[in-house]
């Protein structure tokens, strides 16, 4: 193999002027991105589908409508999806055996957005199962290992999506995020991970996991790159009734260096004890970084609920989950197993084809939802949402982004937090209440301990990627903590 | 928060999902640990606070009553583990 060829390594902005100009075609860059694949996924698996002909073809399409001088930001960038994402005719399982066969016959409207701007559709990324965990150890498959230290988790849900990133194996990723599922593995990745403002981008298509807290988000190795694909999905859906109906603006028109008055607030309550001291010290330095640049930081901001949304999270997403899943029943599509009658029948398919994880998560929003513990739980739930939800919007009106570490530790050793779920579950605690609030966040690349990566999480008012944005950007931009790559 | 197996029994049963008597007793510990986390929340005073279901300000969200093509029955039933003229098939719910 030419080893000079490390077109993968494009970032979508350099490779958008490469193929624009025709220094570079569609194919060799998706060429280059398979053999890329082929090289390092017996190591990374973070992949369970790679559809190479398809893209081939696909390519080979783009390049015609390059070759005309026509063509969009994304025309002939190969791109990866997690496998939560609907693709018409590419299988499509959840990292579940209940849907270890199952082929989409429609695509999800960010699939359908990019493949008509003729990007290029690589694979489909490893996940936890129905998106639920923080390592991607609970896929039905395999685990995917960290591109960092392959004996480390890459965080999950969306594990694959930011490995592939980090590893080379696309130039950008699609992931989803219901607690921290895009911005943990970023961090843990040392990639740059968004989740957008709840309804800012269609969730038609992808797999419900928590219909009140699910988002889709773009990966990729630097800041330019996600705003170049939000582009590209985010907008208003006629088929996903939570969209919302506002405008969207050129998020690369945002990108500048210049953040100096930018109100950046630092609460008090994600700097915990028992979070990982030299992760402390780093995302410490990233806000004297801000400060630098000229930002106005305020180190007395204070959101008390925050120690309510795990709990809060642990209630509504399960519950939520507890009546999504439950379509999975052995009868339209997926895994169907034999009994005697149709209840035996489902109540096998079920307990065959859902792994541990996500029988928990359904287990636990049941009783979340069942009579006599409603009240109790469910809509106790509910008003904490509310309460959060009111800190943060108070917060931002003092200020225009929040910074805080994007976990409290780095990757950890995989198996380490599989025997205990709370264990597993304290890894989301900086990021749940983004979600819970609607509002959007950022994990950036902020430095390095041991050689694991350090993510710091940017949150902005709902609707305000722009600002989000243009604080990442300036961070990103000031550093060099994104021009690394792992040595794989 | 302990739970007792029969209401793990029970809640299974709810979500119609198949769990072997092992399991029943791992998730038993499991999910008492989790729920015994959530009593952080009682010692919170929400009498006064809304619910707030959504994070979306959006309500009522309609379009005109309108049919439009839908997907084509070939691709709906071919993911079908069982189906029949046009239909899915299923064993009898109704004796």
């Amino acid at each position: 193999m030419d080893t000079s060829d490390r077109h993968y390594a494009l970032s979508v902005h350099e490779a958008r002027r490469l193929l624009h100009s025709r220094g570079l075609s569609s194919r060799e860059l998706t060429e280059s991105c398979l053999q890329r694949i082929e090289s390092v996924e017996p190591a990374v698996r973070a992949l369970i589908s790679v559809c190479a002909d398809r893209a081939l073809s696909q390519a080979d399409e783009a390049d015609r409508v390059l070759s005309r001088g026509d063509g969009d930001a994304l025309t002939g960038i190969p791109f990866i999806a997690k496998d939560v994402l609907c693709t018409e005719g590419v299988k499509t399982t959840c990292g579940s055996r209940i849907l270890e066969s199952f082929v989409p016959p429609y695509d999800a409207t960010v699939v359908k957005r990019l493949l008509s701007q003729k990007a290029v559709l690589l694979g489909k990324a490893n996940m936890d199962e129905f998106a639920m965990g923080s390592s991607t150890e609970h896929s039905a498959f395999f685990p995917t290992h960290n591109p960092w230290d392959l004996d480390r988790v890459p965080g999950g849900s969306s594990g694959g999506s930011a490995a592939a990133v980090a590893a080379g194996e696309a130039l950008f990723t699609l992931g989803s995020d219901t607690g921290g599922s895009i911005r943990q593995p970023a961090g843990f990745c040392g990639v740059v991970g968004l989740k957008p403002t709840y309804g800012r981008v269609s969730r038609f298509g992808l797999v419900a996991f928590a219909s009140s807290l699910d988002q889709i988000g773009p990966f990729a190795r630097d800041v330019e790159d996600c705003a170049l694909v939000m582009n590209a999905i985010a907008g208003p859906c006629e088929l996903d009734s939570t969209s919302a109906p506002v405008e969207v603006p050129d998020f690369t028109s945002c990108l500048s260096n210049d953040i100096r008055g930018l109100r950046v607030g630092v609460p008090r309550e994600y700097f915990i004890e028992g979070m990982q001291p030299e992760v402390r010290l780093c995302i410490e330095e990233a806000i004297r970084v801000l400060e630098g640049l000229g930002a106005h930081v305020d180190r007395n901001v204070s959101l008390p609920s925050t120690k309510y949304a795990l709990a809060a999270y642990y209630i509504i997403a399960p519950s939520e989950a507890s009546a999504n899943l439950a379509r999975f029943d052995g009868v339209k599509y997926g895994l169907s197993v034999d009994g005697a009658t149709a209840e035996e029948a489902l109540v096998r398919t079920r307990g065959q084809g859902f792994g541990d994880e996500v029988k928990r998560r359904i287990m636990l929003g049941t009783y979340a939802l069942s009579a006599g513990y409603y009240d109790a739980y469910y809509l106790k739930a509910q008003k904490v949402r509310y309460l959060i939800r009111r800190e943060l919007d108070e917060a931002f009106e003092k200020c225009d982004v929040l910074a805080t570490p994007t976990s409290p530790t780095v990757a950890f050793p995989l198996g380490s937090k599989l025997d205990d779920p709370m264990q597993m579950y304290l890894s989301d605690v900086f990021t749940l209440p983004v979600n819970i609030a609607g509002i959007p966040g950022i994990s950036v690349p902020a430095g390095y301990v041991s050689g694991l990566p350090v993510g710091m999480q940017l949150m902005a008012n709902r609707f305000r990627e722009d600002t989000l944005l243009r604080a990442a950007y300036a961070y990103e931009q000031a550093t060099e903590w994104h021009l690394r790559r792992p040595a794989l | 928060m302990a739970l007792s197996t029969e209401e793990v029994r029970h809640i299974a049963w709810l979500a119609r999902l198949g769990v072997s008597e092992d399991e029943i007793e791992r998730f038993r510990v499991e999910l008492s640990v989790i729920l015994d986390h959530f009593r952080v929340l009682q010692a919170l005073d929400t009498a006064s606070v809304p619910a707030a279901p959504h994070a979306s300000l959006l309500q009522n969200v309609t379009r005109d009553d309108v049919s439009r093509p839908s997907l084509p029955r070939d691709s709906v039933l071919a993911n079908a583990p069982d189906s029949q003229d046009s239909c899915f098939r299923v064993a009898p719910i109704l004796e």
